[in-house]
């Protein structure tokens, strides 16, 4: 027996799209199918996190969801995030951890979750939050110094930016 | 120098990083047929009757392709030159079927669920035949695995098919038996190592379609775009000028995609339906049905003298090549051939080895390429044998290493032209703190730290067969293109390459452009495998640069009516006497002339073949924890001494160091390609079969020692293989340090050293 398939409407990169899908499309054939051809899948096992996106902002794995879930909710890629994943893009290069880049819009988009998430993280909190992220080219170490160079030079940028302007009156906070 | 043993970043850096679309399956039209294979449930079977005409017609289902539609030309899927080493054992669809995965029926259809359901229609009627896994007793077994009578090699590959005998052979140099008659210690041992899975992050996929002059094109992830050519062109039974093949980005190889996986399906459902068709290979049909690292079974002998002189080596190896040839006679030569030669001071050594056929899924090329295996082998042996000696395992190295200026008969007689090993084994025992912390430490009541080494070698290039073409293009404004048919799979070769090309052309790096690998277009190339792209390649970029600088100071000569011999080139100018007088014009200028009226627009071909293939070097040390009550074994931290000539980008370089290290550390704790009784692979989803994630890994630190090669571009050797080889045997010796358990067999799990423990208890 074949279901009917229905319409859903969602957010993805801050434009609507309202699509008729097939019941079982997952939400990475269906980014995919929409022209997002960052999402790659590296398994179908939910086990190398490289279909990462956010869903409201969280990080989701889109080859483990149906896109029906998707309904009603905001969804962003890399497409949707190419100033910061740029910035971040510079620090990778510098240490040549890209390689064959295949996993790398899955990892950025859990490093941009992570950098929203966590304040100060240790290595081993960065170890953590991306153990999901497998990369079978670098043996993760070059990642590693430039994730850690990427939120140090952010810190310094906030600092500086701290330092330079003086705080606002703690009252006058929104 | 400008460039060259600089940190550049990668060509394709940003896009990669920012997710923009650059692979096969993105670049894939929209209306491709999918193709999907029914394959066989069968370890060995014989196809008795196939019943495809209910899938026929089911919708959207536009061909279903049986062993009765196929050509019958045998072939080989290996990815090598011809005449291939490699038996030509395949058809596209056979009516035997050798491992449980083999296919059996392609099926394409307009959506992929229109195809799985018409993959679920096709009936099947198998005569099940007796399987047989283990490779000793395939030997001579009564179930022939080849029985066909068009089955053909190539060469003397020391085969017999009717024995399941895919290749044998025997080498030997010295007095074998005269080094054992005068030993005081020997060694005799027998290491297994398992088949492994590639696991690159990107399956295997390709998607075809027929061009505006009826040929076919082929768009894949390969790391052999002109073999694609040429293997397509045997087994489809079409000439290879009507074929042509392209490489996108892809998602790395490390060997698996030096044997065609993916293309030939899509090939023929695009050639008999004439329209274009994509096959995207899931993560599971990845692991069950393309080609893994052979598992090799290898017994070693060495003899010693009291002070530590190694007299001689013997080691024998026994490969499992699985159902199909594919790398399995050329694999297994370098178990022996990359490894004994790094004890160039024994006065005999002796290799001999068997490769046979079983009903596993193929074996075939994985990074190391039986060199790792080998190490594995003998640099366990080498450490028992310290052991005996009661020596310091690195001062037994130290002792037997071979040497720069030696000429190796175990190395195919080459002469050593650049080694620094010695200083690799020096530093790494510095770094790792080898003397604070040898053999072990223990550091709470059950756990034990400890350290552990071993030393490798691999080649750069297959020597006088690896063949590189480069063309490098003066373009209108002053610019190159750089027409290379090495294919970069994530390693940075278009980088490194493009960096020489810099170097010579003393030019900016923006001023260089490298064109993907397109067989209409690129120079021919063998393809990137077998450590040889930096090498091989390289020297043709340098040669065809220095070539074009050639061509432009003569057309210049013309301009300014100058003699040839009188004018110089700095990158920017040719001039006579200095760049900005009056007998003087820019590269932009000249180029530009050349373009109008003139019927001389610049190009220099080169094509480099070498004689040698100069191993580079490395020195491996871990340092583990282990808990003696769960046996589990943690590597905290691993040292990597490199000696790879000059690294023409050291960044890139180190990273392929980093990533071999860790794929090394997979290969001796975790991997393992397991089989039920009825030879169904029962890992085949990164669920069941782990590697390596960042939370399962130390410190990875790596070194370089670097030689100059003189054959070498700019010095270079190669980095890409040496680098998986040292964990292993370093991990396994870091174990017997810390517990005494010597684990001779791979991978080594937290059972296998708890069982190691009670066994000792006993």
């Amino acid at each position: 027996m074949q279901l009917k398939n229905f319409s859903i409407s969602c957010k993805i990169n801050g434009r609507t799209y309202e699509e008729n899908i097939a019941p079982d499309r997952t939400l990475i054939e269906f980014l995919r199918g929409l022209g997002f051809l960052s999402v790659k899948q590296g398994c179908d096992t939910s086990n190398c996190g490289l279909c990462t996106v956010w869903l409201d902002g969280t990080p989701v794995l889109s080859c483990s969801m149906l896109a029906a879930r998707a309904n009603g909710r905001a969804i962003t890629t890399i497409e949707g995030v190419q100033e910061e994943a740029t910035a971040f893009a510079g620090f990778m290069a510098a240490q040549g951890a890209d390689q064959c880049g295949f996993c790398s819009p899955g990892l950025v988009m859990n490093i941009l979750a992570m950098e929203r998430e966590l304040d100060d993280p240790t290595p081993e909190d960065i170890k953590h939050y991306l153990a999901g992220n497998l990369c079978r080219c670098t043996g993760y170490a070059s990642q590693m110094r430039a994730i850690e160079a990427y939120l140090a030079a952010k810190t310094a940028k906030t600092a500086a930016a701290t330092t330079a302007a003086p705080a606002a009156p703690a009252e006058g906070g929104a | 120098m400008r460039h060259v043993n600089q940190g550049i970043p990668k060509l394709d850096a940003k896009a990669l990083i920012t997710g923009r679309p650059a692979y096969t399956d993105d670049l894939a039209p929209a209306n491709c047929l999918v193709v999907k294979v029914l394959r066989s449930p069968h370890a060995f079977a014989k196809i008795n009757a196939i019943d495809t005409a209910a899938a026929e017609q089911l919708p959207g289902v536009a061909c279903v392709i049986t062993h009765r539609d196929v050509p019958r030309h045998r072939f080989t899927m290996a990815g090598q030159s011809f005449p291939e080493p490699s038996p030509y054992d395949r058809l596209i669809l056979d009516r035997l079927v050798r491992y449980v995965g083999d296919p059996v029926a392609i099926v394409a259809a307009e959506t992929e669920r229109q195809a799985d359901r018409a993959l679920k229609a096709i009936k099947v009627d198998y005569e099940v035949l007796e399987p047989v896994f283990d490779p000793a007793k395939a030997l001579d077994h009564p179930s022939i695995i080849h029985p066909e009578a068009d089955y053909h090699v190539n060469h003397d590959i020391g085969n017999d098919p009717n024995r399941n005998l895919c290749a044998s052979g025997e080498f030997c140099a010295g007095d074998l038996a005269a080094a054992f008659a005068a030993a005081d210690v020997t060694v005799d041992q027998t290491y297994e190592t398992r088949a492994n899975n590639q696991a690159m992050m990107e399956t295997f996929r390709t998607f075809c379609y027929m061009d505006h002059s009826e040929r076919l094109t082929i768009v894949s992830a390969t790391q052999i775009p002109f073999h694609v050519r040429s293997i397509t062109a045997r087994a489809l039974g079409i000439p290879k000028q009507k074929i042509r093949v392209i490489k996108p980005r892809i998602g790395a190889g490390f060997g698996a995609k030096q044997t065609l996986v993916s293309e030939l399906f899509p090939a023929l459902v695009t050639l008999k339906t004439g329209k274009p068709s994509k096959m995207v290979f899931s993560r599971k049909e990845s692991f069950t049905a393309s080609t893994s690292r052979h598992a090799m079974r290898i017994r070693v002998r060495l003899a010693a003298d009291r002070a530590g002189n190694v007299l001689g080596i013997h080691m024998d190896t026994l490969s499992n090549t699985g159902a199909y040839g594919e790398h399995g006679p050329t694999t297994v030569g370098l178990s022996g051939h990359k490894t004994m030669p790094l004890y160039n001071k024994a006065k005999a050594i002796k290799f001999t080895y068997k490769v046979a056929y079983t009903n596993t899924m193929s074996a075939g090329a994985f990074r190391g390429y039986g060199a790792t295996q080998g190490t594995f082998a003998l640099e366990s042996a080498m450490n028992e044998l310290a052991e005996k000696l009661n020596m310091d395992p690195l001062d037994l190295r130290l002792k037997n290493l071979v040497a720069q200026g030696e000429v190796m008969p175990g190395y195919y007689g080459e002469k050593l032209n650049s080694c620094t090993l010695a200083d690799c084994i020096r530093r790494g025992k510095e770094m790792i703190g080898w003397d604070a912390n040898h053999p072990c430490r223990q550091i709470s009541k059950t756990k034990v730290r400890a350290v552990g080494a071993a030393i490798t070698m691999q080649g750069s290039g297959i020597p006088n067969i690896d063949t590189a073409s480069v063309e490098i293009r003066l373009q209108d404004d002053g610019f190159y293109t750089l027409m290379i048919g090495a294919a970069d799979m994530g390693t940075g070769c278009d980088t490194i390459l493009a960096q020489m090309a810099a170097e010579v052309l003393c030019c900016d790096m923006d001023r260089i452009i490298v064109s993907q690998v397109d067989t209409d277009h690129s120079p021919y190339d063998t393809g990137s495998y077998a450590s040889s792209t930096t090498f091989v390649t390289g020297t043709s970029v340098i040669k065809a640069g220095k070539a074009l600088i050639e061509k432009m100071i003569t057309m210049a000569a013309g301009t300014l009516k100058a003699d040839p011999g009188d004018l110089e080139f700095n990158g920017t100018a040719i001039f006579a006497g200095s760049p900005d007088g009056k007998k003087a014009i820019t590269v932009e200028a000249l180029a530009r002339k050349l373009a109008v009226g003139n019927g001389a627009c610049l190009s220099a071909t080169a094509t480099h073949s070498s004689p040698v293939s100069p191993p580079p070097f490395m020195a491996g040390f871990a340092n583990i924890e282990l808990d003696l009550e769960t046996g589990k074994v943690v590597v905290k931290d691993y040292v990597g001494i490199v000696d790879c000539g000059t690294p023409i980008n050291p960044n890139l370089a180190r990273v392929q160091a980093e990533g071999g290290i860790v794929q090394g550390i997979g290969m001796a704790l975790y991997e393992d390609i397991t089989y039920n009784s009825a030879g169904k692979m029962m890992n085949s989803s990164f669920m069941q079969y782990k590697i390596p994630s960042r939370k399962d890994i130390g410190d990875i630190r790596v070194a370089f020692e670097s030689s100059y090669e003189p054959s070498g571009p700019f010095g270079a050797k190669s980095i890409g293989e040496v680098v998986i080889n040292t964990p292993a045997p370093a991990i396994a010796n870091a174990i017997a340090n810390a517990c005494g358990v010597r684990l001779r067999h791979l991978p080594m799990t937290a059972e296998d050293v708890v069982m190691g423990l009670h066994a000792r208890e006993r």
